[in-house]
C-alpha cells in the first residue's frame, strides 16, 4: 500500500474495501459511508461483521446529534434574519468592511443600473461578478419582508456549504491521517476515547461561531469569501483539482489575500493531506544503516508487519493540472469580469479599484484590524514604507512555515489564513470565523496547546470590549479613538498567540509522534 | 482744429453705434443704490455698480475707468463668465422674499462662492481654474485658492447654468467675510469709496448688519468664440439688510401691530451722500416699495378716505398715510404687472447729480401707521437639515414646503390635470460625506413615493476619496398641490487623515449650501417703458427674468476624531506588536530540541563537502594545530559536490543577468 497522494486516498480505501468486506450489505451502502466506517474501523480485526455492527450503531447514535445541532444553528440563522434592523448588524464596523459591506455593494449596483461605472466614487471596491449575482437580490424586495432578505438567505446557505466542505475536509484528513499513522504502525493514541470527530467538531464550531452567525446575519459578502475559501481547500485535501483551482482563483478574486494559498494547495495536492513529518518515514526506511539503535528492535518489527514505507514524492502531476486549471479559471473570470466592467474603464479600473484599494488602505473607517489607526496618525512620507513593511510581514512568514509545515498543508492554510485576517487591510470577523473553524479540524493535534483557556477569554473579552468602546467614542463621544484602537491591539495580540502556539502546539505533537515508537515497545 | 474735428468725430462714433447695435463703445460706469423696507423692520441696502469696457480689438488695450486687475484676469484666463460673491449671514427668505430679482441673484449662501465659465479647451478648464481661483484670492485677500483642490468644486452639468464641459463651480462656506474683503472690491470702482454712493460704505455700521454679500459678476465675449464682442461688463453688487435705531419708536399702536422704525440714509449707513462720482454716468438712488406694501398703505390711504381725514392730495403717493419720504423722488416708476401679488411694487428715483457737498443727499423714510406686509415668496420653501445621530453615519434631508403665496400662482395653473411643479435640486457633498445614492427616498405630503415618479431625471456623479466631491443634480416634478415634500439621503462618515483635519477639528465640517431653483417661475420686475429706464443698468438687469433661485443652509457635520497627540504612540505600539508577532513565530519555527539537534549535527557531519574541509585544513593551518578530519566521512561527497557545482553555476547566473539587466 502506498502513502495516499490527494488522488490514492480515495480509491484505493474503497477498492480495499470491496476486497476485504465481502458482505452484500456493504456494497448497497454509498462509497462515502463505507469510507466513513473504514476509517472509524480499527485494521486488526477479524470479527468484521461485529465490529461493523457495534460501529454502526454508534454511529446511529451520534450522527443525529450532529445534524441536529447543524440544523439548529440554520434556524436560529434564520430567526436572526427577520430582526435586521433591530439587530443593525449590518453597520457594524465588526462585520462589514468597505470590502464586504452589502450596503456598498447595493450602491454600486445602483450606479450600474445608472449606466455609471459601479466603481465610480468610493463606495464599491468588491468583484463585478459577485455584483451581478447579488446586486439583483439587494434590490428585490418581497412585501413585508426585511429588504435584504434574499441576500440573507443566500449567505445561510453559503454557511451550511462551508460547514459541510469543512467536514468533508475534515474527513478526507482524518482519512489519510489513519491511512499515514497505521503505515507507521502507530495506532492514534486519541482515537479510542474521542466522542467526536474533528470533522464535526470544526462544522459546529464554524456553524455554532457567534462571529460566523454575526457575520451570516450581518450583511456582508465575507460568508462567500469563506465559501470559495473552503471549497479549495476541499477539492486540494479529496483531489479535486478544478475544484481546488476555482476556489483559489474565485477566492483570491474575492479579496486577494486568499492568493498565498497556492502553496498549501499545492503542497495538498503534491504530497496528499496532512500526515506525521516525512522524516519519520524516511527513518523507517533507513532503518537499515542503523543510526538510532534504540528504535531498531521497533522498526524491523515494523518491517515484518507492515509493508515498508515508501519514501514520499512530490507528486507533480495533479500540481500541473492544477496551474493548468487555475490558468484556465483565472482566464474564464477575467474574461467574464472584463465582459461586465467593459464600459466601465475596463478591467485595469477594476484591479485599480479592488486590488489597489486593499493594497493602499485607503478607507480609515475603523475596524477591528491595526492599519486603519496606524494610517489616520502616520506621517505622509512614511506611508508608503508602511504600507510595504506590513504586506510583506505578510509574504515574509510564507516560506519559513511552508518549509517547516510542508507536511501538513491544512494545517499551513489555517495558519496563513489567520496570518492573513490578523494583517490584512480590512479585517472582519468573518476572517476569524473561518480561521476558528479550520481550527476545529486540528482538534487533536492541538490538544496540548498553551494559553487555550486565556486566549478563549481573551476572544470573548475583545468581542464584548470591542463595541462598547466603538460606542463610547462613535456615538456617544465620551470615549476616545484610543480606547478602540487599544480593543483591536488586544485583537492582533490574541491572534499572533493564537498562531504562534498553535504552530508551536503542532510542531510539538510531530516531536511527540518522533518519540511515540522509542517509549511504545 | 479742435472745432473741425469733434463733428467728425462724433459722426464716426454715431456710425459705430449703428454699425454694432449693443455693443459698448465707451468705457462706462454706472452707481446705483436701491433701498427697501423690509416687512421685519430692516431696510435692504443695495448697491450696484457697473464697468462695461468695450472690446479689445477696436478699444485697445488701456482703459480709464474699467479695472486693470480685471482686464488682465479676463485676458490671462480666457474667463468667459465669473461670478464671486463674499457673504456673511444667511438671507431669510422667509421675511426678506424669494421671488425678486434680488434674492434670486443676490442672496447667496455664506462664505464664498465662486463660478465661472472658461473659454478655454476641455482639457484646460482645470488650470485655468486653479491660476484663477489663486489669482482671486490675491486680488481679494481670501483664501479663495483653497478651491483649487479638486474636493472641492466640480463641474455642474445641468442644472446650475446651461453651460458644458467649461464651467467649475465651487464654495468655501467657512470663509469669514471681512472689511479686508471689502477693501480689495472697493478698489475695482473708479472713485473708491472716496466720492458717491459708495461713500456710503461705512465700514462698522455695513458689518454691523444682519446679512452682507459682495457679490463680482463678470460677462466677456472678449475671447471672442462666439460672434459679437461685447466686450467686458463687469457687475459689483454689494448687499447689506440693516436694522434701523429703534429707540424713537416707542410709540405702541392699539392692534399688537408695533410701527416700523424710521430710518434715514444716515441713520442706517451713518453717512450722507455728498455728490456723486463724476467719473459715473448714472448715479441714482432708487426706493422700493414691494406690491405688498403699496396695496397695504393704498387700503390705509382709502380708509383715511372714507374717515374724511385723507383730504390732502395725494400727487406722488411719497406722502400718505402710511409713511412719509424726506426727500421728493425724481421720478416714480410703477412696475407693470407682477404675475405675483395683486398690487404692483412702485420705485422712487433721485438723482444723485443734484447734491453737492454743501446739500447733501439723506433720504429719510418716517412711517406714520403700523403697516404689516409680507414679501413675495419663492413657490416652495426650502430647508436642509441632517438626520441622525452619532459620528457614524447619517442622513440628509432637503424639505420643501409651499409658502402661502405660492398657492394663488398655482392656483392659476391648476385647471391643467396634469399640472406639475419642476424643481431643480444641485447639491455638492465633500467626500468625507460618503452619500450613498440609492438610499434616496422621496416623501410627498409625508407619503413615499417611488423615486422614479417624482424625479424626473437625476444626474450623479459620486465622490472619490481625496479627489473629487460627489455632486447631485435632480429635476423634480412635483404636483402642484404639493404642501410639503422631502428629499432624504443617507451617508457615511469618513475618517481622515491627522492631517485633513482643520485646526478646529471638533466643530465640524461644512456642507456647502444646496441650491433649489424653479426654472418655471422668473422673477423679474416689468417696469412701465421708459426710455430712461435703460439707461440704469440696475432696472435693466431686474427686468431681465432670471429663474427664481434659492440657496438651503449649509450644514455642519462632525466627524470623528482621531486623538492628534497619538502619531509617535500609534507607531511605537504597532510595530512592536507586530515586531513580537514576528519574532516569536520565528523562533518556534526555528526552536530545535536536543533529539533534533543531534539528528542535524549527524546530517552536517555527513554532508560536509569539501569547500568546508578544505575551509577548517586552512583554518587548523593558521591557528598551527594539525588538521583533524571529520568524524564520519563523506559518503556522498561527488553528489554535494554536483550540487555545489549546481549551486555555483546558478548564483552565477544571477550575477550575469542581473549585470546584463541592470547595465
Amino acid at each position: 500500500m502506498t502513502i495516499p497522494t490527494a488522488h490514492g486516498t480515495f480509491t484505493s480505501h474503497v477498492v480495499s474495501l470491496k476486497k476485504r468486506k465481502t458482505t452484500p450489505c456493504l456494497f448497497l451502502l454509498p462509497t462515502l459511508y463505507a469510507v466513513i466506517a473504514h476509517t472509524l474501523l480499527p485494521d486488526t480485526d477479524s470479527d468484521l461483521k461485529k465490529r461493523w455492527k457495534r460501529k454502526r450503531m454508534e454511529k446511529t447514535k451520534r450522527k443525529p446529534w450532529f445534524w441536529i445541532w447543524a440544523t439548529a444553528s440554520i434556524i436560529f440563522r434564520l430567526i436572526l434574519i427577520y430582526f435586521p434592523r433591530n439587530l443593525n448588524l449590518s453597520s457594524r464596523p465588526e462585520v462589514s468592511t468597505p470590502l464586504t459591506s452589502l450596503r456598498r455593494l447595493a450602491e454600486g449596483y445602483w450606479l450600474k443600473q445608472a449606466s455609471m461605472s459601479p466603481y465610480a466614487g468610493s463606495m464599491y471596491h468588491g468583484s463585478p461578478l459577485l455584483l451581478s449575482i447579488l446586486g439583483p437580490l439587494t434590490v428585490k424586495r418581497i412585501e413585508g419582508q426585511p429588504s435584504n432578505l434574499l441576500c440573507s438567505l443566500l449567505f445561510v446557505i453559503a454557511d451550511f456549504i462551508s460547514a459541510m466542505l469543512l467536514r468533508a475536509t475534515g474527513q478526507n484528513l482524518q482519512m489519510a491521517y489513519n491511512k499515514s499513522m497505521k503505515s507507521l504502525g502507530l495506532v492514534r493514541p486519541l482515537e479510542s476515547s474521542e466522542v467526536l470527530s474533528s470533522r464535526d467538531i470544526a462544522a459546529l464550531v464554524y456553524l455554532w461561531n457567534p462571529l460566523t452567525i454575526v457575520t451570516c446575519v450581518g450583511s456582508s459578502t465575507s460568508p462567500i469569501e469563506n465559501l470559495v475559501i473552503i471549497l479549495s481547500l476541499y477539492g486540494a485535501s479529496s483531489g479535486l483539482v478544478p475544484l481546488a483551482a476555482f476556489g483559489w482563483v474565485m477566492a483570491t478574486h474575492f479579496s486577494l489575500y486568499p492568493a498565498i494559498l497556492v502553496i498549501p494547495v499545492i503542497l495538498l495536492l503534491g504530497y496528499g493531506p496532512d500526515a506525521p513529518p516525512r522524516k519519520l518515514f524516511l527513518q523507517g526506511n533507513s532503518d537499515k544503516i542503523g543510526d538510532n539503535p534504540s528504535t531498531d528492535s521497533y522498526y524491523q518489527h515494523k518491517e515484518v508487519t507492515n509493508q515498508p514505507a515508501v519514501p514520499i514524492i512530490f507528486s507533480w502531476k495533479p500540481v500541473l493540472h492544477f496551474l493548468l486549471w487555475a490558468s484556465i479559471w483565472s482566464f474564464y473570470v477575467l474574461v467574464l469580469c472584463g465582459i461586465s466592467v467593459r464600459k466601465y474603464g475596463g478591467l485595469l479600473e477594476m484591479f485599480k479599484r479592488t486590488y489597489g484599494f486593499i493594497l493602499t488602505v485607503k478607507d480609515l473607517s475603523p475596524n477591528i484590524g491595526v492599519l486603519w489607526y496606524f494610517f489616520a496618525e502616520v506621517f505622509d512620507f512614511f506611508r508608503n514604507f508602511f504600507l510595504i513593511v506590513f504586506h510583506v510581514n505578510i509574504l515574509f512568514m510564507i516560506l519559513p512555515l511552508a518549509i517547516r509545515l510542508n507536511h501538513r498543508p491544512c494545517f499551513l492554510a489555517f495558519v496563513y489564513i489567520a496570518i492573513s485576517s490578523m494583517l490584512k487591510s480590512y479585517p472582519s470577523v468573518g476572517d476569524s470565523a473561518l480561521y476558528l473553524g479550520l481550527l476545529g479540524l486540528f482538534v487533536h493535534e492541538l490538544a496540548d496547546m498553551k494559553f487555550s483557556f486565556f486566549l478563549f477569554c481573551g476572544y470573548v473579552g475583545v468581542s464584548l470590549l470591542s463595541p462598547v468602546m466603538h460606542n463610547l467614542w462613535i456615538w456617544r463621544g465620551t470615549g476616545n479613538a484610543n480606547f478602540y484602537f487599544a480593543t483591536a491591539m488586544a485583537y492582533a495580540c490574541l491572534q499572533i498567540i493564537l498562531v504562534v502556539e498553535s504552530v508551536s502546539a503542532v510542531l510539538n505533537h510531530d516531536r511527540m509522534l518522533r518519540k511515540l515508537p522509542i517509549t511504545k515497545p | 482744429m479742435a472745432l473741425l474735428l469733434r463733428p467728425i468725430v462724433s459722426f464716426l462714433f454715431f456710425f459705430a453705434t449703428i454699425a454694432y447695435g449693443s455693443v459698448i463703445e465707451e468705457e462706462e460706469f454706472s452707481e446705483e443704490l436701491l433701498l427697501k423696507p423690509l416687512p421685519d423692520r430692516k431696510v435692504l441696502g443695495y448697491f450696484h455698480f457697473e464697468s462695461k469696457a468695450p472690446p479689445t480689438n477696436t478699444y485697445g488695450r488701456h482703459h480709464r475707468l474699467f479695472p486693470k486687475a480685471i482686464y488682465q484676469l479676463v485676458q490671462k484666463f480666457r474667463v468667459r463668465e465669473l461670478e464671486l460673491s463674499f457673504t456673511q449671514g444667511r438671507w431669510n427668505y422667509e421675511r426678506w422674499g424669494g421671488f425678486d430679482p434680488i434674492s434670486s441673484s443676490n442672496a447667496k449662501p455664506p462664505g464664498v462662492e465662486l463660478w465661472a465659465v472658461f473659454d478655454v479647451p476641455e482639457d484646460q478648464v482645470d488650470d485655468s481654474w486653479k491660476n484663477l481661483t489663486h489669482a482671486l484670492s490675491g486680488l481679494f485677500c481670501a483664501s479663495v485658492n483653497f478651491l483649487e483642490s479638486s474636493t472641492t468644486y466640480s463641474s455642474p452639468d445641468r442644472s446650475f447654468r446651461p453651460f458644458s464641459g467649461s464651467l467649475r463651480y465651487g464654495t468655501l462656506p467657512r470663509e469669514a467675510v471681512c472689511t479686508e474683503n471689502l477693501t480689495p472690491w472697493l478698489k475695482l470702482l473708479p472713485c473708491r469709496d472716496k466720492a458717491g454712493l459708495p461713500a456710503l460704505l461705512d465700514r462698522p455700521s455695513i458689518y454691523r448688519g444682519f446679512y452682507h454679500s459682495q457679490w463680482l459678476h463678470l460677462t466677456s465675449t472678449e475671447s471672442g468664440s462666439v460672434g459679437v464682442e461685447s466686450g467686458i461688463v463687469l457687475e459689483q453688487t454689494l448687499t447689506v439688510v440693516l436694522q434701523p435705531n429703534t429707540q424713537r419708536t416707542s410709540k405702541t399702536y392699539s392692534s399688537d401691530a408695533v410701527i416700523q422704525p424710521s430710518w434715514s440714509v444716515s441713520s442706517i449707513f451713518g453717512r450722507k451722500v455728498s455728490g456723486r462720482c463724476v467719473l459715473a454716468k448714472s448715479s441714482n438712488v432708487y426706493l422700493l416699495l414691494e406690491g405688498g406694501l403699496v396695496s397695504e398703505v393704498k387700503n390705509l390711504q382709502k380708509e383715511n378716505e372714507k374717515s374724511g381725514a385723507g383730504s390732502i392730495a395725494i400727487e406722488g403717493f411719497w406722502s400718505n398715510p402710511g409713511f412719509e419720504l424726506s426727500v421728493i423722488p425724481d421720478r416714480v416708476i410703477k412696475e407693470v404687472s407682477s404675475l405675483h401679488s395683486k398690487s404692483s411694487s412702485v420705485l422712487y428715483e433721485f438723482l444723485i447729480e443734484k447734491y453737492s457737498d454743501s446739500k447733501p443727499f439723506d433720504l429719510g423714510f418716517t412711517w406714520k401707521l403700523p403697516v404689516v406686509w409680507s414679501c413675495p415668496q419663492a413657490p416652495l420653501h426650502a430647508s436642509r437639515f441632517l438626520m441622525g445621530s452619532g459620528n457614524e453615519r447619517g442622513a440628509i434631508a432637503i424639505s420643501l414646503k409651499s409658502t402661502e403665496l405660492s398657492g394663488g400662482i398655482l392656483g392659476a395653473d391648476i385647471i391643467e390635470d396634469s399640472c406639475r411643479l419642476r424643481v431643480d435640486v444641485f447639491q455638492v457633498v465633500p467626500w468625507y460625506v460618503k452619500v450613498y445614492f440609492h438610499t434616496l427616498q422621496v416623501f410627498v405630503d409625508e407619503q413615499p413615493q417611488t423615486v422614479t415618479d417624482v424625479v424626473e431625471k437625476i444626474r450623479v456623479s459620486p465622490s472619490e476619496d481625496k479627489i473629487s466631491p460627489g455632486v447631485m443634480e435632480m429635476v423634480l416634478k412635483l404636483p402642484c398641490d404639493v404642501k410639503t415634500a422631502a428629499l432624504t439621503l443617507e451617508f457615511d462618515k469618513g475618517f481622515l487623515h491627522i492631517d485633513e483635519y482643520p485646526p478646529d477639528a471638533n466643530q465640524g465640517f461644512d456642507i456647502p449650501s444646496a441650491v433649489i431653483s424653479f426654472p418655471d417661475f422668473r422673477a423679474g420686475m416689468h417696469f412701465l417703458e421708459d426710455n430712461s429706464s435703460n439707461n440704469s443698468p440696475m432696472l435693466s438687469k431686474f427686468q431681465e427674468r432670471s429663474p427664481v433661485l434659492s440657496y438651503s443652509e449649509v450644514l455642519l457635520v462632525p466627524l470623528t476624531t482621531p486623538d492628534f497627540s497619538m502619531p509617535y504612540n500609534v507607531i511605537t505600539i504597532t510595530c512592536t506588536v507586530f515586531a513580537l508577532y514576528f519574532g516569536s513565530l520565528l523562533n518556534v519555527l526555528r526552536r530545535r530540541v536536543g533529539e533534533e539537534e543531534r539528528l542535524l549535527k549527524s546530517k552536517a557531519a555527513k554532508k560536509t563537502g569539501r569547500l568546508p574541509e578544505l575551509l577548517s585544513k586552512l583554518s587548523a593551518k593558521l591557528r598551527g594545530r594539525p588538521w583533524e578530519p571529520p568524524q564520519s566521512p563523506s559518503t556522498s561527497s561527488s553528489l554535494i559536490s554536483r550540487k555545489l557545482i549546481f549551486k555555483v553555476t546558478l548564483v552565477a547566473g544571477i550575477a550575469a543577468a542581473w549585470q546584463y539587466y541592470s547595465g
